[in-house]
């Protein structure tokens, strides 16, 4: 027990500050929902990730997002396990067609208002995938999508910007 | 029967029971041809000969299709090959003798439409609803767009084993999971909170990487290749590069190599890591999530500003690496690795000796190392429950074969095991990235690319950090790619994870899940 605490104290606070993005970065990012939304959101959100057909490198990086030098739920931005909990659905990879329905009943069962947040190259246009007999591509072919966060992956920083920029003011 | 000349012993107990053989010698691999009615009498000697089933696959020519299986001992690797007609794929199973072979042929019966004869369980496996069952996509007569509904039905009616009885109930899990993770689906039999049964249903993110494959071009491959799997990019490059450079002849510098064997080993740390950090926090210790989580962020840190990309996506390219290493950079990484192990030093036995890990950790999730063997298990779970194989030293490929290093091995066979294991392979990786480090010399990174001749086939076999990647390509004319095959460690270490869950109670499948922790998008390609 010992060790361990000195360890953590010895660790200290390792998380590091992260600017909210500037107008042209938000541009960047394709936000397409205005500033109404952190209204709506009261300066929290509740994320559900769905993972619709990704190589699992976006999920490396979303799950970096928890790790203490970003900590992004000091933000008020956290993932939830029901997408009945969530403000925002993260989705990953071209939705295979495997994948196609469930992804259609978790954005149903998402409660209004949401917002859908297509995380890679391959969920923004489907990337080294494409449309194939297995693959729907991009997830704007199977749900509405609000905002882009492209990369393959995206690091931790980019995925940070783009959800931050969902809450700018 | 000693170790280098086991195939020779194997083919006169061959020709003893009249199986013919024809020997074609391919680059790296030598292939045997037999007729299609000796597949299972040859897995049943390859059986008694302690053969390691490694991997099969089909390919379609014509009229025919070609059913391939590998097997492996002592390092040495045999292709076996057999000829069916596509007016009647049919041909004995090879599941019945190997268990690891089920699941294979499913695919291959789902895919090209074989029929493998006395299959113990030929229940659909890759195919959901995207493609009606007489279609078969990886023909090539199947169009790549197929002919897909606009939504895609769900797989609503898959036979699951059930369980009967006072008491008992069925937990269907999945495929949208609570956390951040890839889709499948479980299905759990339980009474109380003991597991009865698990039955696994993946194939959810099938993406028909496969068929996308053809046609490509060496570049655009690798490319492919570094996205079956996000978390092993650097292994499965690493195994269809040496796949296409092998068919093609192409010879890669000693320092592309040696690059490579440094991109392979961060990739295995920085995987070993998150598992470690993960495996606490299942086990709610989330001291050891938060240390681990902040190592791993540090490592991928040093690989950004090192190799320019976190997680080290496509920097193998056929003929070499797409990167180089400066003396600061060289420096960068040994100060990592001597950082790393400081912490290490200090971590470890603050884990080791709590008795909360302990109490989860050891003794769950036990595989035995017969059911072990008997599935072919790969990499870590492999040898945590001793399974004593590793490509890198038993068939070893440059940098490795110029390398000691120690495989580490265990075989208490719990996740304890797997979790030391990984540590274990950690302190071999970061040795050998400074024995790497210190063997550049100044050259080339890149060898020129030579056309391979239409027909040109082979196979690249590296170890990832799961464990032993197989990348089977052939060449059509022009450059063109005409099969891919790329045999994750995760398929064959997915269906242990049905057997070392049995007996733990519910609660405990996530630590066991992640102690495993195959990858869903290598097995479902």
């Amino acid at each position: 027990m010992l060790r361990l605490l000195k360890k953590i104290l010895q660790t200290g606070v390792v998380t590091e500050a992260c600017k909210v993005p500037k107008d042209d970065e938000l541009e960047a990012l394709g936000i397409q929902i205005k500033r109404h939304i952190d209204k709506q959101f009261s300066g929290s959100i509740a994320i559900r990730q769905v993972d619709a057909g990704s190589c699992n490198g976006c999920e490396l990086e979303i799950h970096a997002l928890n790790n203490p030098y970003y900590d992004i739920e000091r933000y008020g931005i956290h993932f939830v396990a029901s997408p009945r909990h969530a403000d925002v659905l993260l989705v990953t990879g071209p939705v295979s067609r495997h994948m196609q329905t469930a992804l259609l009943r978790t954005y149903e069962a998402t409660p209004n208002p949401k917002w859908v947040v297509a995380v890679g190259d391959c969920a923004a246009c489907g990337g080294e995938f494409g449309v194939t007999y297995a693959s729907c591509g991009a997830v704007a072919n199977v749900i509405p999508v609000d905002m882009v966060i492209s990369g393959c992956p995206p690091t931790p920083l980019a995925l940070m910007k783009g959800l931050l920029g969902l809450m700018v003011r | 029967m000693s170790s280098s000349n086991w195939t020779t012993d194997f083919l006169s107990q061959l020709a003893d029971v009249g199986i013919a053989v024809e020997q074609i010698p391919l680059p790296a691999i030598s292939l045997w041809q037999i007729a299609s009615p000796q597949w299972q009498q040859f897995a049943e000697l390859a059986m008694l000969a302690d053969l390691r089933w490694a991997s099969g696959w089909a390919e379609h020519h014509d009229e025919r299709l070609f059913i391939n299986a590998c097997f492996e001992k002592y390092g040495v690797y045999v292709l076996l090959r057999a000829i069916v007609n596509t007016a009647k794929p049919e041909l004995p199973s090879q599941a019945t003798v190997y268990p690891a072979a089920n699941r294979s042929e499913r695919h291959s019966q789902d895919m090209y439409g074989v029929n493998f004869l006395g299959h113990p369980d030929n229940r659909r496996w890759t195919r959901h609803k995207a493609w009606a069952k007489n279609h078969y996509p990886l023909r090539k007569d199947f169009p790549v767009a197929g002919m897909p509904e606009t939504i895609t039905p769900p797989d609503m009616d898959y036979p699951f084993v059930k369980a009967y009885g006072a008491g008992v109930y069925e937990i269907p899990v999945g495929p949208v999971h609570a956390g951040i993770i890839e889709p499948g689906h479980f299905r759990f039999q339980a009474v109380g909170e003991l597991i009865l049964n698990l039955e696994e249903r993946l194939a959810y993110v099938h993406k028909g990487i496969e068929k996308i494959a053809e046609g490509r071009n060496p570049e655009s491959l690798a490319r492919l290749a570094g996205r079956i799997s996000g978390d092993t990019t650097v292994g499965h490059t690493w195994a269809a590069c040496r796949a296409m450079e092998q068919a093609a002849g192409v010879e890669i510098p000693a320092r592309a190599a040696l690059l490579r064997g440094i991109l392979a080993e961060r990739e295995r740390v920085a995987n070993h890591l998150g598992d470690m950090g993960a495996i606490c926090n299942d086990v709610a210790f989330v001291f050891a999530q938060m240390q681990f989580t902040r190592l791993r962020e540090d490592w991928l840190r040093t690989n950004a500003a090192v190799f320019g990309h976190r997680l080290l996506m496509d920097k193998i390219i056929p003929g070499g690496v797409a990167c180089d290493l400066t003396d600061e950079s060289a420096a960068l990484i040994t100060q990592g690795i001597s950082q790393l192990r400081k912490e290490l030093s200090e971590i470890m036995p603050a884990v080791d000796l709590n008795s909360s890990l302990e109490d989860r950790l050891y003794t769950a999730g036990y595989l035995a190392p017969d059911i072990a063997k008997a599935f072919g298990t790969l990499g870590y779970v492999g040898r945590a429950s001793g399974q004593d194989f590793d490509v890198r030293r038993d068939a070893p490929y440059a940098p490795y074969d110029q390398a000691n290093f120690k495989v580490a091995l265990e075989d208490q066979g719990d996740i304890a095991s797997r979790f030391w294991v990984r540590y274990k392979e950690i302190n071999a990786a970061l040795k050998l990235i400074g024995h790497f480090i210190s063997q550049l010399t100044a050259g080339d990174i890149l060898a020129e690319w030579q056309t391979p001749l239409p027909g040109s086939e082979s196979l690249g076999i590296v170890e990832g950090w799961r464990g032993e990647i197989m990348a089977y390509v052939r060449f059509a004319d022009d450059n063109k790619i005409a099969r891919f095959y790329p045999r994750d460690p995760s398929i064959l270490n997915w269906p242990a994870l049905e057997k070392l869950t049995l007996n733990n109670i519910v609660p405990d499948f996530p630590v066991c899940n992640k102690s495993l922790n195959g990858s869903y998008s290598g097995n479902d390609l």
